[in-house]
């Protein structure tokens, strides 16, 4: 018999198509894997009860791995073969990874991404990083009695194409379809419902085991968008303990240490960092294998002093991200805890004190991710919650466009639209008899190409030869829910398509991408002018082309005389399209077109004498209805 | 005529119904579907229908409509751990054949 979970009301699913969905917060120290049940976001626990799991994988020479716990407790016996914090890795090439002469693993470079040797072979980060999402996967299918739909997997706010395509790869390789990469902070908001919540400015704050993550995020309209990230990836819970652990070795005057009652130690300080928590004072007794007893109380204001300036050097990249996104700290409508080293009651104070308002932390810190993610998946698999919107929450970093002529950029999705999006503009043909346009896609905020970044060309061929101008070409660019973007160029009335798939930011570094919003946004005025100028001079080509192909169809309307007039002022505006004047430019296409005006408008007169020569009145209204309707189409 | 929650049904939907923030009992019914003809509704309840019979068990309403009712008379709710997976269970004495799974029963 199965076990039913309660639905909204209607919403009960038929028989054999439940759509089970988890979210699942792939840690740098833990991993944990959440569904919602009966209504309600619940993370799940493994067999013992136990719901994180550590993102420790270990190696054996049969092949075989050891993930969890498991691989946890043989870290110090093996530390060659059990890889943690893997995700430092994901998606990084060998020059990538920090201080890796201090890590205990065999690297090997390989195009794109590093590999490690292990017992069992040599593997990359994302196999490493699949071993995890497996266990979690068969947690998920075993808790839920069923094969999975899929996952949202969530990744940090700064995690580039790279990293976030091996997330991805990851998974696949796990067995695990993905409905959608979620950018941790942003869980972290659902999980308190802040997408339903007032529109306004939100910081999250993320202190993990070992790195430490601020993110500002906007909220407008259901969709949040990542400010500005910042953070030390080499600071977290565990120098916290690290402290404690010094502190001890002093108060007590222990000699060096052996590496077993080194490791006792760091145990116990961590017992007492999280009893620090609950108590005024936490009691510190070991005995060592020297015989030496240790026995010693750490008090909350020893706690916090010892630590005083790890606690600084969070409120400093909090600082440099609230810069970063030009708020101050009036502008912070809330703040939302995230890690569990964010528990501590010295931490909660500065951060409060800091952003001068009681931080969110009613929800455990360390489930709340993977609590945002479940319902995120909730949502995404159809189960959703009447009266709910549909949750759009992916935005699209830099702006996409195309090139066009003189090297300018028309931007045809704008930076922040939210993901999925389709977008398309009619272009046309420059010259008389073009029949190929090449497509330059591009990504940035300015205004000219050769200051944004190139992603892809492709060619459209076959256009029917037209008049400059005749030919309508639509560019549609579409991305998908994972950022994937295509484009398809397509001659309207010919019907020929071209198109091209590109991933928009790949290997685009966090770092670049806020370097070139802050390009574009010092030289806003710069790149105005730059524009016009590139503007006026394009007009003046086509101008000069419109002109001479005239003339060479109709040269018999004009007087030598106004020819060679006409001829003048062609070379002039030739000779100054060229030029840095964009007035000089303007005037001289003004001078031309006073000088063609006349010859214009013989020529229209010659050809509607053309065309309606020896016609009926019957004729012509067909004709007219015909033209409508293809306008239409 | 009564259908029933065990007690342990009672306290998990009370936290669920407490957490969700709205609804005025739990739905129970029956619509036809699935591979054994027919299947079992589970769902909060925001509205009473004009057609519901109403019971209470361990302080939670029960709402079944009332053709539903033949087919679940003498039913518990119970809730149920089975290995890491857990939810809601329908003890229901009328049914006669079930599918393999047991999410759609014939009477």
């Amino acid at each position: 018999m199965a076990l039913l979970q309660i639905a909204e009301p209607g919403e009960s699913s038929a028989p054999h198509e439940h759509r089970l969905a988890v979210g699942i917060d792939l840690g740098t120290t833990n991993s944990l894997v959440a569904t919602v049940r009966s209504g309600l976001a619940v993370v799940l626990s493994d067999e013992l009860g136990r719901p994180l799991l550590p993102s420790v994988v270990r190696y054996l020479t049969d092949g075989s791995a050891e993930v969890g716990y498991e691989a946890q407790a043989r870290q110090a016996l093996d530390p060659r073969n059990t890889i943690v914090s893997v995700k430092r890795f994901m998606g990084r090439g060998l020059g990538d990874i920090a201080h890796r002469e201090s890590l205990p693993y065999h690297f090997d470079d390989a195009p794109g991404m590093v590999r490690l040797l292990t017992a069992a072979g040599r593997k990359s980060p994302v196999e490493v990083s699949a071993e995890i999402l497996r266990v979690l996967r068969l947690r998920a299918e075993a808790a839920l009695a069923g094969p999975l739909l899929g996952a949202v997997i969530t990744v940090p706010a700064y995690f580039d194409d790279a990293q976030r395509q091996a997330t991805k790869d990851a998974a696949r390789l796990a067995g695990l379809p993905v409905l959608r990469l979620l950018n941790e902070p942003t869980a972290a908001a659902i999980a308190y419902g802040l997408d339903n919540a007032a529109e306004g400015v939100y910081a999250v704050y993320d202190l993990g085991g070992g790195t430490f993550d601020i993110s500002i995020l906007r909220l407008s309209r259901g969709i949040f968008e990542v400010l500005a990230t910042g953070g030390d990836s080499a600071l977290g819970g565990d120098d916290f303990d690290q402290r404690i652990f010094c502190w001890i070795i002093e108060a007590a005057r222990l000699k060096p240490l052996s590496v077993e009652d080194a490791r006792m130690l760091l145990t116990r300080a961590r017992e007492a960092k999280e009893y620090l928590t609950f108590h005024g004072s936490a009691p510190i007794c070991a005995r060592l294998d020297s015989g030496e007893a240790v026995d010693l109380t750490l008090s909350t204001e020893v706690f916090t002093e010892i630590t005083r300036t790890l606690v600084a050097k969070t409120i400093q990249p909090v600082k440099k991200a609230l810069r970063d996104a030009g708020l101050s700290v009036a502008d912070v409508k809330g703040v939302v805890m995230v890690g569990g080293a964010t528990r501590m009651p010295q931490i909660q104070r500065a951060v409060g004190e800091f952003f001068r308002q009681q931080p969110l932390n009613n929800l455990d810190p360390e489930k709340v991710v993977a609590i945002g993610a479940a319902t995120q998946a909730n949502l995404l698999a159809g189960n959703r919650v009447s009266g709910d919107d549909w949750l759009l929450l992916d935005v699209i970093p830099l702006s996409l466009g195309i090139e066009t002529m003189g090297g300018l950029v028309e931007k045809i999705i704008p930076r922040n639209s939210t993901i999925p999006a389709a977008r398309a503009q009619e272009f046309t043909t420059f010259r008389d008899g073009q029949t190929a346009l090449a497509i330059h896609v591009v990504q940035g905020e300015r205004e000219l190409v050769s200051d944004c970044r190139s992603l892809a060309r492709f060619e459209l061929r076959g256009i029917p030869p037209m008049v400059a101008g005749a030919a309508r070409i639509r560019v549609t660019f579409q991305v998908d829910a994972d950022g994937l973007l295509s484009v398809t160029a397509r001659e309207q009335t010919s019907g020929v398509e071209a198109s091209t798939v590109v991933k928009p930011s790949y290997g685009l570094s966090d770092d670049e991408i806020a370097g070139m919003l802050k390009d574009s946004l010092l030289h806003v005025r710069d790149d105005a002018q730059r524009r016009a100028l590139k503007e006026a001079q394009v007009e003046a080509q086509r101008l000069i082309e419109a002109v001479r192909s005239a003339i060479d169809a109709d040269a018999e309307l004009l007087s030598a005389d106004e020819l060679s007039r006409i001829q003048n002022e062609l070379t002039r505006l030739q000779a100054l399209s060229l030029s840095d004047s964009r007035r000089q430019i303007v005037l001289a296409m003004d001078d031309l077109e006073a000088e063609t005006k006349a010859f214009a408008s013989r020529r229209m007169d010659k050809s509607i004498r053309r065309a309606f020569a020896g016609r009926k009145i019957g004729e012509l209204d067909s004709q007219l209805t015909a033209e409508k309707t293809g306008e239409a189409v | 005529m009564a259908v029933t929650l065990s007690e342990r049904a009672a306290k998990h939907v009370a936290s669920y119904m407490v957490k969700r923030g709205k609804g005025i009992g739990l739905r129970l019914g029956v619509r036809t579907s699935g591979c054994s003809g027919m299947a079992y509704r589970l769902e909060f309840a925001d509205v009473a229908h004009p057609d519901d019979v109403e019971f209470e068990s361990h302080g939670v309403k029960v709402l079944i409509d009332a053709k539903s009712l033949p087919y679940l008379d003498g039913t518990e709710l119970d809730y149920a751990r089975e290995g890491l997976n857990e939810g809601f269970r329908f003890n229901n004495p009328n049914v006669k054949d079930a599918c393999g799974c047991g999410e759609s029963f014939s009477v």
